[in-house]
């Protein structure tokens, strides 16, 4: 049963840019190649001189593309396609793992080029992804393919089910949480005035940096030395804090990993404010993992994770006022924040990316056992070579 | 002369769309068929590691047998009681995992681990079916597939029904019955 498995990976969006889902991939393909198994990615690759692991192949450069609600830095065009039919030839797969496969990138470009088994995963949780419902009946023929569909939540499950038809099952994300587990905070940092963190993009309206901003300004006044850490990339509007406190709005911009984990250990409170459209929450099971004390907007992913407040202090979304309540409650009790702490740390253990690895790899094991692909020797995943009569005519072209 | 071509031309079009509507509906039975060996396979493994555990001794005797009952009739059960026969089998498997002082000891340590993760393989396996089979179930309604059928004369796939929530989780976690 626990033979390797040789898995293409396929990621949509761009690898040099934070984000949920290349995370995920990055972090699977890590635990999958420490269970033994063998993991080619394949996402698009911008210019930046970051640091590429060795398992990643790079789909070609990427163009920013409005998609559900954000930008997302994909590829796609004939160019890419045929890069993408190259890597799954050269790649003798038994299994593509596509991720977010409807979005128009190279994972909806592995979907149409790949025939064989076939796993995906869908990160997207928006209700009104207009993207995923004005194209679904043009995606059907790709979608039809995949043997196993996962949902990293039960709202990403919700949207896939309400859009596309069929059933997934779930396996939410994973989060490295020994990775998170210790670590020094900044210099200077929680200080004794208190402090609050944010971490995300500044000018992504649904991260809900405004809200928390909001509530920043009603609370700084009456607490001298409170600071709050912002760090992520994109610029901050500033312009709703009060000028005299906005000087204790620290913005550290993008941190590179080791920082990022260091940030979650700075802060007395650890805040994430998004407004929705969010499927899970990575930077929430992070902070968890880092054993933050956290208040956390309560939309249904959040409220899941933090087990239903439970694990972390949960507020209104999109209100400022509430959310400044619960903050000064937290910052006043260290003793409440200690058992929060404690509380999450526990509860992320569930999410946990060994825990999760193993559970994707028995959804490999399943579709593999019973595929016959090996059995018949038609080794994994071939190329797509279209209809029959289409295949039909090629064959008379070569003889 | 224009007629003509503008019909030959349609004709082949039309040739093509049905040869790629019928690859669909072939990849789509295909898929069905290789999800339903992957089920029968997970319900199988199952079955064995129910035996596995109630014969090392493991549990309370009466228990034991009320176990190997479930998982042994679920092994013979014919076509149409297989669905509550294996419903059966999770529900006594809930119960005595469940209910009672879980199992433990370095000798069933192993045993109950592969239960509970082969009762997690019947809820992927079912899942996956269930999936294809309603793919399948939608192509197949297609009005052009009804007229013309190009899937010949196989038969319309069955879901698969079943009670599936492994011992230990939440009833609305994995959605196990939401359909």
């Amino acid at each position: 049963m626990t033979a390797p498995i040789r898995v293409g990976i396929v990621c949509p969006y761009s690898w040099d840019v934070p984000g949920g889902v290349q995370q995920h991939a990055g972090d699977l393909a890590e635990a999958l190649i420490a269970m033994g198994h063998q993991v080619s990615v394949l996402a698009p690759v911008g210019d930046g001189d970051h640091e590429r692991p060795p398992y990643l192949v790079s789909a070609g450069r990427p163009v920013p593309v409005p998609y559900n609600g954000s930008v997302a830095r994909i590829s796609f065009g004939p160019r890419i396609a045929a890069r993408v039919r190259r890597w799954i030839t050269e790649g003798a797969f038994d299994i593509l793992h596509i991720h977010e496969p409807a979005a128009p990138s190279v994972s909806l470009l592995a979907c149409w080029a790949a025939d064989g088994p076939i796993v995906a995963t869908f990160h997207t949780s928006n209700p009104r992804s207009r993207a995923m419902a004005a194209t679904s009946t043009a995606l059907r023929a790709a979608l039809e393919k995949i043997n196993a569909r996962v949902a990293v939540s039960e709202a990403a499950r919700r949207t896939l089910v309400e859009h596309v038809g069929g059933d997934a099952v779930l396996i939410p994300n994973g989060v490295s949480v020994r990775r998170f587990a210790h670590a020094e905070p900044l210099p200077g940092w929680p200080g004794p005035g208190g402090s609050i963190g944010f971490l995300g993009r500044l000018d992504e309206p649904r991260k809900g940096l405004g809200v928390l901003l909001a509530a920043f300004a009603r609370l700084a006044p009456q607490r001298p030395g409170l600071r709050l850490l912002v760090a992520g990339p994109g610029t901050a509007d500033l312009s709703e804090v009060p000028e005299r406190v906005r000087e204790r709005v620290v913005l550290l911009g993008r941190l590179d990993d080791a920082d990022k984990i260091r940030a979650y250990h700075s802060t007395d409170v650890f805040c994430a404010p998004n407004l929705g459209g969010e499927s899970f929450g990575i930077v929430l099971t992070e902070a968890m993992s880092a054993g933050a004390a956290i208040v956390a907007s309560d939309i249904p992913a959040f409220d899941a994770v933090l087990d239903g407040g439970r694990a972390g202090t949960l507020f209104r979304v999109g209100d400022p006022t509430h959310l400044a309540e619960q903050t000064a409650a937290l910052l006043d009790d260290p003793q409440r924040r200690s058992r929060l702490s404690r509380a999450a740390h526990a509860a992320v253990s569930a999410y946990d990316w060994d825990t999760v690895a193993a559970d994707i790899a028995h959804v490999y094991e399943t579709v593999l056992t019973s595929t016959g692909y090996d059995r018949k020797g038609i080794a994994g995943v071939r190329l797509d070579n279209g209809p029959l009569s289409t295949t039909l005519l090629r064959r008379g072209e070569r003889s | 002369m224009a007629t003509v071509a503008a019909t030959l031309l349609f004709l082949v079009l039309l040739g093509f769309y049905l040869s790629w509507r019928a690859t669909r509906l072939d990849r789509l039975h295909h898929r069905v068929e290789i999800a339903r060996a992957a089920l029968d396979a997970a319900l199988l493994r199952r079955a064995a590691a129910v035996l596995d555990l109630t014969a090392s001794g493991a549990l309370r005797p009466g228990e034991a047998r009320a176990l190997a009952e479930a998982a042994n009739r679920a092994r013979r059960a014919g076509d149409d009681e297989r669905e509550l026969a294996e419903s059966a089998l999770s529900a006594a498997l809930r119960e005595a995992l469940e209910h009672t002082d879980t199992p433990s000891g370095p000798a069933c340590a192993p045993r109950l681990d592969e239960v509970l993760v082969a009762a997690r393989g019947v809820h992927l396996a079912r899942v996956f079916h269930n999936d294809a089979v309603s793919d399948t179930r939608r192509a197949r309604r297609s009005r052009l597939v009804r007229l013309l059928r190009p899937a010949g004369t196989a038969a319309l796939p069955h879901y698969f029904e079943m009670d599936d929530r492994a011992p230990g989780t939440a009833l609305p976690q994995g959605g196990t019955t939401a359909r």
